[in-house]
């Protein structure tokens, strides 16, 4: 068994007085892709938020590569190598392609390393070569989804968080997405993916973890949760 | 006559310019009105006075001390006052009051240390004048001129072509995007405001040396002049708010031909009136401005 990345341990987090997340413990394994299921406000994006120090939990700890990041600042933590795609995307709408990009490398100084990313990230995502000049906000959503990707792809990631990558993308965009993710799991880059569409989600991961009101009620091999009944009834459709 | 008016409008023109790209950096950046900007620019004014009078220093490190102890100013209204608003997620409303409020304590903090009376400042960059074509100018004016240019020079340079300028930029359209990509986002807004600090604390020393005197209100008219450039350039954008102060200076000293000079201080006023009826973003806004897209 590979090394721990990232460990998450007992971690509550809350939202004014909402208590988001109730205990949440993970650990996610250096070079898998893992898949985090559950319905709507269940707590998927606040545990994404709780990796990468947007909110920060009230208690519990969480460690990257066994070195704690549970109180650090975002651009700490995203100078350590955690990168997000948010949900919805967010990317800035007036700037062009390749300043949102070079914004994904805010935290790195080498403009020689710098360049060659983004020559991996263009090499990865062709048609965002083809429009670095373009206003992101003039993108369509499949380009904006990529544009998200690759600008958290620009801090050099260790670990890449994914929210909701496919959210009202086309089916034919979907599974460019998802070829895509596995081909950047393939580089050596970790990733925690946040999926409705568990069934695709399930059959790339190697490991998964379902949440359900703030904890997690079951975890384990994709494989094996692909044939867990309940699984299948919530979340497979049968 | 008129074309030495037209030359003096300009220079007027280049201080609103100044003091308004002051409100589009921070505007920008936070979505703020920031009516302390006027204040801010008494203050550089008095500082400046403070070192060349009461320190006597030269020209330069006038300049530098004001433009230090300004952008501290700035600085500190950001962190005392709007940080803690911003952060318990505050309604702008209540943030324009406070630098409303804040206006009113900095200007009379410099009426109690330095008196209500104006007070003379000392003659600044005089290496004389001379004449071209009608039109008389002197080495003060020449300054205000040179000075603008290379600060709003350096600014424009600053935005679009370093990495703090693009994370100036990306905070303006999207904070928490910001945050994700790990932008330092409570520095980059410490940061503007020093720099539009800077900016008031020299167009401050600027027009004190020029009118060779200051007052603690000095800034009330010139900070809404000067907002009302920024309106009329399109608030937020810095080339818009030169253009608008310059206009707005030209259109003053035009106004003062025509129809003297006690009714040309409202000129600004009634441009900005017709900017907010005509097209409320501005010469150079986009009316979508603010649609995420």
């Amino acid at each position: 068994m590979s090394e721990l990345i990232l460990q998450v341990q007992d971690v509550h987090t809350y939202y004014g007085h909402i208590h988001a997340l109730k205990g949440i413990s993970m650990d996610i394994r250096q070079g898998e892709i893992v898949t985090l299921l559950g319905s709507n406000g269940a707590g998927k994006s606040t545990t994404l938020s709780s990796i990468a120090g947007i909110v920060h939990p009230a208690k519990g700890t969480i460690l990257l590569e066994g070195t704690d990041i549970t109180r650090m600042k975002c651009s700490e933590i995203t100078k350590r190598g955690i990168g997000i795609s948010p949900e919805g995307r967010e990317v800035f709408p007036r700037l062009t392609v390749a300043e949102n990009l070079l914004a994904g490398a805010y935290t790195r100084r080498d403009k020689k390393e710098i360049a060659g990313s983004l020559e991996e990230v263009y090499a990865l995502f062709p048609r965002l070569k083809e429009r670095t000049k373009q206003m992101a906000g003039t993108l369509s959503g499949g380009e904006q989804q990529m544009l998200a990707i690759g600008r958290a792809l620009m801090c050099k990631p260790k670990l890449l968080l994914l929210d909701e990558p496919s959210l009202g993308l086309a089916p034919n965009l979907v599974e460019l997405i998802f070829e895509l993710i596995v081909r950047i799991n393939k580089t050596g880059i970790t990733i925690l993916l946040i999926e409705q569409n568990a069934n695709m989600a399930l059959q790339i991961a190697d490991q998964g973890f379902v949440l359900e009101t703030g904890t997690i009620t079951l975890s384990g091999e994709a494989r094996q949760l692909r044939t867990n009944d309940a699984i299948r009834r919530a979340y497979l459709g049968k | 006559m008129l074309s030495q008016q037209i030359f003096n409008g300009l220079i007027l023109g280049c201080i609103y310019a100044l003091l308004a790209v002051g409100y589009s950096l921070v505007f920008g950046i936070l979505r703020l009105l920031n009516m302390s900007h006027g204040a801010v620019y008494t203050a550089g004014a008095f500082m400046g006075l403070l070192g060349a009078s009461y320190l006597h220093m030269g020209a330069v490190p006038t300049i530098l001390f004001a433009m230090l102890l300004t952008g501290a100013v700035n600085v500190c209204i950001n962190r005392a006052v709007l940080q803690p608003l911003r952060e318990q997620g505050a309604a702008n409303i209540t943030m324009l009051i406070s630098v409303t409020g804040v206006s009113y304590i900095i200007q009379n903090t410099l009426m109690l240390v330095f008196g209500s009376q104006k007070l003379p400042f000392p003659k600044v960059f005089d290496f004389g004048s001379f004449r071209v074509g009608g039109v008389l100018v002197t080495s003060i004016q020449v300054m205000i001129v040179l000075v603008t240019v290379v600060l709003l020079g350096a600014l424009g340079l600053i935005t679009k072509h370093t990495r703090t300028g693009l994370a100036m930029r990306c905070i303006s359209q999207n904070p928490k995007a910001s945050n994700m990509v790990g932008i330092d986002v409570r520095w980059i807004i410490s940061f503007t405001f020093i720099v539009s600090g800077i900016c008031a604390a020299i167009a401050g020393y600027m027009v004190s040396g020029y009118y060779q005197l200051v007052y603690f209100t000095m800034g009330t008219t010139a900070g809404l002049k000067a907002f009302a450039a920024a309106v009329l350039g399109g608030i937020g954008i810095l080339s818009g708010s030169v253009v608008g102060g310059i206009l707005i200076g030209l259109c003053e000293a035009l106004a003062t031909v025509v129809f003297g000079g006690e009714y040309s201080e409202a000129t600004a006023y009634v441009i900005l009136f017709l900017v907010l009826l005509i097209k409320p973003s501005g010469l150079f806004g986009k009316d979508d401005v603010d649609e995420k897209v």
